[in-house]
């Protein structure tokens, strides 16, 4: 019963592994307060092997698997991957780091893998633009105006 | 047809798309917003939220102020305590004033049975009718666009710090400092910029907050030049052109 239980934890964390390794740019958000670096679940337990890309034709068998419990720095980690189809559908956070009450409350929504991208320029007839540097230049100038008037 | 305005301190626009533009339907909107800037404004001595500073008591208030209290207060809950508009003591509804403005504008060019429009104040953005392409803001470069989104009936805002050269100046403090901005697309403007307001102050954390509630989509860039999305988010891109 021990082996099997070993077994089915090391195939997880390789089975999370190597998702993660053939799908760069869909990471794993972990939540984590700013502080903290992102993790990927599986990578945490050393780099032992981590030279070698997992074969291209890898495919997973359907079912759950736990990962391992790993030390965050800021508590710990520990995540369950949900296969179907041969593929990771999802990744359920079991234990995730509860460093104040809003942590507790967002930590409770489900946690899908969220899709990363470099930021790119884009040329394109547009009718406006969303942003935030000109809330922030009224910012700065109503403040230098308030300070304007304090200096008066 | 088109007009911009220096209005609470930022670009205020308007761009009226049907075949008929009607010059009075820019000036009534035109002139909410200078109401709403004489009545909130937390740097006008005579607004009344200068006077609830200044000691005004809480049944001295309008209606309308209870009201914009409330829902201050209702985003406080619903974001967990991030969105906040007591600062220092003092009472500051700007964070939810310009959303609540700018929907409210869009109402009142939607019963003026004006159909397809563009409202923007500062960068936040409610549209209605035709498709609208909108890009998003580099926040590294003001003058480039990372992303065009395509929208029609909603709202898009984005939160962010002020960048000028490597230095970020974040209004919000320390826990935000790895995000350069956060976008969120909503159902209105008024939904958008709250959660955007709040969601940035969270850091990292914001978009899987705003993957979490029902019809908000995000795009967060963090100081890496990455950006995070939330799965419903590619939906509204649009094509470069």
């Amino acid at each position: 019963m021990k082996k099997l239980l070993l077994t089915a934890f090391v195939i997880g964390c390789f089975a999370l592994y190597s998702f993660h390794q053939r799908h760069e740019g869909a990471s794993v958000v972990i939540k984590a307060p700013s502080a903290a670096t992102t993790q990927p679940p599986g990578s945490s337990k050393g780099n032992s092997g981590t030279s070698t890309s997992p074969a291209a034709t890898t495919t997973y068998k359907d079912g759950q698997y736990t990962g391992s419990s790993s030390d965050a720095f800021y508590g710990f980690i520990q995540v369950e991957a949900v296969i179907s189809g041969g593929k990771l559908t999802d990744v359920k956070f079991l234990q995730t780091p509860n460093d104040r009450d809003t942590s507790v409350m967002i930590n409770s929504q489900a946690t899908p893998i969220l899709k990363q991208e470099a930021i790119q320029a884009q040329s394109a007839n547009i009718s406006g633009v969303s942003g935030a540097t000109d809330t922030s230049q009224a910012f700065i100038q109503s403040l230098s105006s308030a300070l304007r008037q304090a200096q008066a | 047809m088109k007009r911009v305005w220096q209005i609470m301190g930022m670009p205020v626009t308007l761009i009226i798309d049907d075949e008929q533009a009607d010059e009075a339907a820019f000036e009534a909107v035109k002139n909410y917003f200078i109401y709403v800037d004489e009545r909130y404004s937390p740097f006008k001595p005579d607004s009344e939220v200068s006077r609830v500073n200044a000691g005004l008591p809480r049944a001295e208030w309008s209606a309308e102020l209870k009201s914009i209290w409330r829902k201050c207060q209702d985003t406080k809950y619903s974001t967990g305590g991030y969105f906040d508009v007591m600062r220092k003591g003092r009472f500051d509804p700007s964070g939810l004033v310009k959303g609540w403005a700018i929907d409210n504008a869009a109402g009142l060019l939607r019963r003026r049975g004006v159909t397809h429009f563009y409202v923007e104040a500062g960068g936040d953005i409610q549209v209605s009718g035709h498709p609208w392409r909108i890009g998003i803001r580099n926040p590294f470069d003001r003058h480039e666009n990372v992303k065009i989104v395509e929208l029609t009936d909603q709202g898009i805002a984005t939160s962010g710090t002020y960048i000028r050269g490597s230095h970020i100046y974040n209004p919000l403090g320390d826990m935000a400092a790895d995000v350069a901005s956060l976008t969120v697309i909503g159902p209105n403007i008024y939904e958008a910029d709250r959660y955007a307001t709040a969601a940035f102050a969270m850091g990292r954390r914001g978009i899987r907050f705003i993957e979490s509630l029902p019809g908000l989509e995000g795009y967060m860039i963090t100081a890496d030049r990455q950006a995070t999305m939330t799965r419903g988010f590619e939906r509204y891109v649009g094509v470069a052109a």
